[in-house]
């Protein structure tokens, strides 16, 4: 087929910027650039994971790819979805539906609703009730835990019912910001393996994260963004060793100063830090 | 260069607005010391006026000049409307802050005392309170503080009661900082905005109120030159056509009310975090 | 000498302790892990051992007395969230002086630069922010310190100084440090030793 190679990437952004205007010292407005140059691409069936620190930008990237950024922010580059450019009007049409968003938090669940209530929103009402079985099988929940509130489950199940809730048949990109800060890792491993199954499957997954060790675990590959940039963008394989198969200065050291590597032992020669009593 | 009205950026739009107010109030308060008292003696050649270059807003019965008059009246409302402005704000940040750090007793006293006041009617209330007190400046200076804090009171209680779970309060705590240290570094600069906002939100009130008091004749004597009492003079010789006595002193009642809640709006737009970067 | 939390008990909902009878000990110059994944109630613990949250059972003890409620506490705490730990409207001179003043030793450690502190905390990063939090909580009368995720929020090689530099600064003033954490790997790096909440909290409600 003659356009294969273009089908294969389900979405890209060029060149992605984002800034936001806000007043200073009264009357002027400057920009505030956040994202300055930031490029990702994810093709079906891959997991690629965005990875920076908190402000480097990385959620910016997600809200921008919804459509769902305030109303001072002020946007350029190019984003394309399934080959087409990506309007507002479409992202419009798209998120919740081909798009889907997997927010931080179980805490996003409505406290007092049912879970398969909540998971029915937005079904036409005659099959709702069905699609939600369907969606609560898929991801390996019981029919009768959809009449449960969501305090009455445990964590992992909590994970699963926001991924029921969120992630609907049809769905071909899921866009999972910082689903594992800090959960339990049964939790964190079934967050992992619901990821990477929806990827199989052959759905595009960004996942964003801090958590780099986690994110190799189901990721082909990175992309690594400081202060707004995309340093690298990087194989999964390659986060290895002292990180020598790793093209930016930037990312070798992030792979080295994490605790499971080198950590602080980049800092030992310098001896000026010891001295104060 | 100007720029197009629609072409300007919200805050641009707004510093004119409020340019616009404030200079009115400036000239009122200006014109108030100019014209001299001379004008306000009773003249029988000149009674009965209509507007004129020499009394743009006509003479009354007495033969005194209405712009002496209104000015002088709207120099005596503002005073009346700083005051009374600032002693509500004053008692709202007390109570606010009160109810909000002096535990569950003070704060169940203080909300009931809230709620009353702000269930209470107004004017109803004022008029009492200028009774007692005898009238005069006093009486509605009293009367429109005390009708004028409760809805801050609450708000700022509010706040307070938010900012006390703030981390850096409590970190500010565990430094051995006094209670005093918290309230005044902590606590005054982040309810400060809605200080500004009320307190010039409360203005028009107290400016509209004295007025109306005072043509209820609860307020002032009648030789005060107070914009209530010549709309409440003026009332007897409407019917007989004199309408400039109605008019003017009227129009710029409102008007200058109308500047300060328009200046009031403004701040609120500027100093609420969620709207100012539009 | 040391910081120590005895039979500890911890609920919101009367009888449904998030943890009870817990007993837990600090040196000075010790560090301790303390592990567990959100929600086992370790930032809590943290809270209750420097003061923040009155237990519903047991007693925190400095060097065998109670826990002063005026002045300076020293048992100190550091938050994972600098910019709530900070607040908004002051500069980071202020911020930086409201313990006590840092010495210019110290605030050089912490890479604190003198352009940063005419700014507003909005101005700076996550990690230049957390360095003020560190430098307020060496106040010289500190004896322990409690860091609740302290890096959780920056990255890894910001983390990775950080800690270089807040141990060094702790080992030589002889602190006691408390590290809340959830990842495992990083407690491995820092501590002596490690207390999992979860075990402890197994047991405690066994007992």
């Amino acid at each position: 087929m003659k356009d294969k190679a273009q089908s294969e990437t389900l979405l890209s952004v060029d060149n992605l910027s984002i800034g936001f205007s806000q007043y200073i010292g009264g009357l002027k407005r400057r920009t505030i650039q956040v994202i300055v140059d930031l490029n990702a691409s994810i093709g079906h069936g891959e997991v690629v994971a965005v990875v920076g620190a908190s402000g480097s930008g990385k959620s910016l990237l997600a809200h921008s790819i919804l459509g769902i950024l305030p109303g001072n922010a002020i946007m350029s580059g190019r984003m394309a979805y399934g080959g087409e450019e990506l309007t507002a009007k479409r992202q419009a049409a798209l998120r919740g539906k081909e798009i889907a968003f997997i927010p931080q938090s179980v805490n996003f669940l409505d406290p007092l609703l049912r879970v398969g209530k909540q998971a029915r929103i937005g079904f036409d009402r005659k099959t709702a009730a069905a699609r939600q079985r369907e969606l609560f099988l898929r991801f390996g929940l019981k029919e009768k835990d959809g009449d449960l509130f969501p305090f009455e489950l445990s964590g992992g199940m909590l994970r699963r019912t926001l991924f029921a809730t969120c992630v609907r048949e049809g769905v071909k990109l899921i866009i999972a910001d910082e689903p594992t800060p800090g959960i339990h890792p049964e939790a964190l491993n079934e967050v992992l393996t619901q990821l990477r199954q929806l990827a199989d499957s052959g759905a595009g997954v960004m996942l964003i994260t801090h958590d780099i060790m986690s994110a190799l675990k189901i990721a082909d590959r990175v992309v690594v963004i400081k202060d707004g940039r995309t340093v690298e963008v990087a194989e999964a394989s390659a986060f290895e060793g002292q990180g020598e198969k790793l093209a930016a200065e930037y990312t070798r050291n992030l792979w080295r100063a994490l605790p499971e590597n080198d950590f602080d032992l980049m800092f030992a020669g310098d001896g000026g830090n010891g001295h104060v009593a | 260069m100007f720029k197009k009205l629609k072409n300007m950026n919200a805050r641009e739009r707004m510093l004119i607005a409020a340019i616009f107010s404030g200079a009115l109030l400036l000239a009122i308060f200006v014109l108030s010391f100019t014209i001299s008292d001379g004008n306000l003696r009773a003249n029988a050649r000149i009674m009965d006026q209509g507007p004129s270059f020499s009394h743009p807003f006509g003479t009354d019965w007495l033969g005194r000049d209405m712009l002496a008059r209104t000015m002088k009246g709207l120099r005596l409302s503002l005073m009346v409307g700083v005051v009374a402005s600032i002693i509500s704000v004053i008692i709202s940040v007390i109570l606010g802050v009160g109810s909000a750090v002096l535990g569950k007793t003070v704060d169940n006293v203080i909300s009931w005392v809230t709620d009353l006041f702000i269930g209470m009617p107004h004017l109803i209330f004022m008029m009492l309170v200028c009774f007692m007190m005898g009238g005069g400046v006093k009486g509605i200076i009293v009367g429109v503080s005390l009708t004028h804090w409760s809805l801050l009171a609450r708000v700022i209680r509010a706040e307070v009661l938010q900012l006390k779970n703030a981390e850096y309060m409590q970190i500010s705590s565990s430094f051995g900082k006094s209670l005093w240290f918290i309230a005044w570094h902590h606590v005054i600069p982040y309810i400060m905005p809605q200080i500004i906002i009320r307190f010039l939100s409360v203005f028009p009130h107290a400016i509209v109120h004295e007025a109306a008091i005072t043509f209820l004749g609860f307020g002032f004597s009648p030789q005060t030159p107070a914009i209530g009492v010549i709309l409440s003079e003026a009332m007897a010789h409407i019917s007989t056509g004199k309408w400039w006595l109605v008019f003017f002193p009227g129009f710029l009642l409102v008007l200058v009310a109308k500047s300060f809640d328009s200046i009031s709006e403004q701040a609120h737009i500027l100093l609420e975090p969620v709207s100012a970067n539009e | 000498m040391s910081l120590k939390g005895e039979g500890l008990g911890f609920y919101y909902k009367k009888d449904k302790w998030i943890f009870n009878k817990l007993d837990i000990k600090i040196s000075p110059g010790e560090v301790k892990g303390l592990s567990g994944y959100s929600g086992c109630g370790k930032t809590t613990l943290g809270k209750i051992l420097a003061g923040f949250i009155e237990p519903q059972a047991g007693t925190v003890t400095v060097d065998g007395a109670p826990l002063p409620r005026k002045g300076f506490r020293p048992v100190q705490m550091i938050y994972q969230h600098p910019e709530k730990a900070i607040d908004p409207r002051w500069r980071m001179r202020q911020v930086l002086t409201e313990s006590f003043t840092p010495s210019r030793e110290l605030v050089e450690a912490l890479e604190i630069r003198g352009e940063w502190l005419g700014r507003h905390p909005i101005e700076l990063s996550g990690g230049e922010l957390q360095r003020f939090c560190i430098a307020r909580a060496l106040n010289p009368a500190t004896r322990y310190i409690i860091a609740d995720e302290m890096t959780t929020m920056l990255d890894a090689i910001t983390q990775a100084k950080i800690w270089h530099v807040f141990k060094k600064l702790c080992a030589a003033r002889n602190i006691g440090v408390v590290i809340v954490s959830h990842e495992a790997s990083l407690l491995k790096r820092l501590c002596d030793s490690v207390i999992y909440l979860e075990d402890v909290t197994a047991k405690g409600s066994a007992a």
